[in-house]
């Protein structure tokens, strides 16, 4: 049970380990796959907090939902999102800001989860991939339309993609191709057929025009 | 160098919510710290290994950097406001269009949305052997590999250069150069207050550093007077790709017209030297000029006096010369 050892590798000050553990746990972030990423050698992971500094153990606010975690300073918004809430909708591609793979929305509005500190986004609305249902399992317009297109191909890409189109959609819902072509210009696909992304992204307005 | 794609070495965070405790904190860890806007240059020094900072002091918590506010009859923009926000702002968009146009054009939306103008003005240069970790003149060393006979400098610099070659990448950089805006700085000492065009400096200056700011410092506005408001304003960005990619080169100009005349100018171009530079003689050569062709013929023929292409990057002197002969006919772009 190594994910115990990681989450309690440092104390912060102020909490007990007992509640600490106790906390995280009730959060259900149970096993996660890269453990490896918080156990660097040599203690590079973590180090002993200074004076003044922030509290590691946070509440987020997740698809509507709070998560409290144990953060480390350095950690990006894509690798809690990932490794310690288990939501893997997120992707992370480049890790460099480059390809919009781990597009999430603050506050409704798109970023990169792997160019963000969790840390900077505490008391923020965090809207992943797996946040766009509704209760009863209905897919979000953008994603109906996405699926009425088949608008991708491998779709490693999709969610990032999705939450850009949702942000459009949201802000803008009678947006000419050349807007959304704007609003996911900060989106790669490497299997590359944008036509059809566009498609799904047009469609995607007019399923939301619909709803209102 | 490997692209890593894990944790981010350790540092120490911290999130003050007043200038002055961040202030303090970048003085206590001097070389040792980080100012930290929006991490969107910061975050890929980390990753990499290149840079690695003990603390880290995000300016985000603290109120005051943010929005934008009249100054006189001008307007004052904290350092930690978002492109998005600038770009979105009225005043911006119905006075200064040309820092409106500048904005609109770095990198992708989700990078405007994050990215601060602070940050944008402050970032480092994007010389992919300086940001490999090699150690060339800016790093530290002794030489410069974006010069040597076998490198690739097509992105490089054409003028301006002094042992090292790398240009500053800010797409707002010229705009607010043109606009003749002024930087604010505060350190342990006080508040100063630099023209943008003396912000940004040159390896003759400070080879390891792009602008003025020392360790410790932070740049807490820009203010934009109201001189060039509403002037006839371009911006123009060449570069490989539509979105994500940096400028090739840009051109920024703002002209104060009357009659058909041109009465006073600004020119400023970035991405051909390492730093944004202003382009007097052009101003010069323009002012009490018509607008016209013959005139936009002049201002390009003085455009690159003294430039000193690199074995890939003569492209760069035309294109300099075509988009401020462009930037000066008086049509708006
Ligand atoms: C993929 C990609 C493409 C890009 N394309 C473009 C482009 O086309 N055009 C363009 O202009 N830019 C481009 N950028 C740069 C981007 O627009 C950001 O402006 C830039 O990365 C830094 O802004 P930031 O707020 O994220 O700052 P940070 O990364 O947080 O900071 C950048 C640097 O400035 C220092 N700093 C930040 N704010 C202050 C302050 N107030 N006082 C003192 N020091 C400070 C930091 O210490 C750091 O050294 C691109 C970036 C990426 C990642
Ligand atoms: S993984 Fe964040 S932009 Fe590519
Ligand atoms: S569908 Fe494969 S990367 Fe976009």
């Amino acid at each position: 049970m190594h994910d115990v050892e990681i989450l309690t590798d440092r104390e912060p000050s102020g909490y007990s380990r007992r509640s600490f553990i106790k906390g995280v746990i009730a959060a259900g972030a149970g096993a996660y796959a890269a453990g490896y990423m918080f156990r660097a050698p040599g203690g590079l992971a973590a180090l002993p907090s200074a004076q003044g500094s922030v509290e590691r153990l946070i509440t987020l606010n997740v698809n509507g939902q709070r998560r409290p975690v144990d953060v480390l300073k350095q950690e990006t918004l894509a690798l809690t999102l990932r490794y310690k809430l288990g939501l893997t909708g997120t992707k992370l591609g480049c890790d460099r800001a480059e390809c919009g793979a781990c597009t999430v929305l603050l506050d409704g509005v798109p970023h990169y989860g792997c160019s963000t500190l969790t840390h900077q986004v505490r008391g923020r609305q965090i809207t992943t991939i797996e946040g766009l249902e509704a209760a009863d399992g209905t897919l979000h317009p953008v994603q109906q339309a996405v699926v009425a297109e088949g608008g991708f191909q491998c779709a490693f890409c999709a969610p990032g993609f999705i939450m850009s189109m949702v942000a459009l959609t949201a802000s803008n819902p009678n947006p000419s191709r050349e807007e959304a072509a704007q609003a996911l210009s900060g989106n790669l696909c490497r299997c590359g057929d944008y036509n059809k992304i566009l498609n799904s992204a047009m469609r995607a307005a007019e399923y939301v025009r619909q709803r209102a | 160098m490997a692209v890593i794609r894990d944790m981010i070495p350790a540092f120490e965070l911290f999130q003050p919510t007043t200038l002055q405790d961040a202030l303090a904190l970048l003085a206590e860890y001097g070389d040792e710290g980080w100012a930290l806007a929006g991490g969107l240059d910061s975050f890929d020094w980390f990753k990499d290994r290149v840079k690695r900072p003990t603390a880290v002091v995000d300016l985000a918590g603290i109120e005051s950097l943010r929005g934008v506010r009249p100054w006189g009859d001008g307007i004052e923009i904290g350092a930690m406001t978002t492109l998005t926000d600038v770009i979105e702002n009225e005043d911006v968009q119905s006075r200064y269009g040309l820092l409106r146009e500048a904005a609109s054009h770095v990198a992708t939306p989700q990078i405007r949305n994050a990215g601060t103008l602070g940050g944008n003005l402050c970032q480092d240069t994007r010389c992919w052997y300086y940001r490999s970790g090699w150690p060339c003149y800016r790093a530290g060393g002794n030489t410069c590999y974006a010069s040597a006979r076998e490198a690739m400098n097509r992105e490089h610099c054409v003028m301006g250069a002094r042992r090292c070659v790398a240009v500053n990448p800010s797409d707002v950089a010229p705009a607010l150069i043109a606009l003749d805006a002024q930087m604010v700085i505060a350190g342990r000492r006080g508040e100063r207050v630099v023209d943008a065009e003396d912000f940004f400096i040159g390896p003759a200056i400070d080879i390891t550093r792009m602008t003025v700011l020392k360790p410790g410092e932070v740049l807490t506005s820009v203010r934009i007077p109201p001189d060039y408001a509403g002037a006839t304003f371009y911006f123009e960005k060449v570069r490989d790709r539509q979105s994500w990619d940096f400028a090739l080169a840009a051109v920024a100009t703002a002209m104060v017209t009357s009659g058909g005349n041109i009465q006073r100018a600004r020119v400023a171009v970035n991405g051909v030297a390492p730093y944004p530079v202003r382009l007097e003689n052009v101003e010069r050569v323009v002012a009490g000029r018509p607008v016209s062709e013959e005139t936009a013929e002049a201002g390009g023929a003085v455009a690159t006096d003294g430039a000193k292409p690199l074995r890939h990057n003569d492209y760069k002197v035309a294109l300099l010369e075509n988009l401020v002969r462009r930037s000066l006919r008086g049509t708006e772009a």
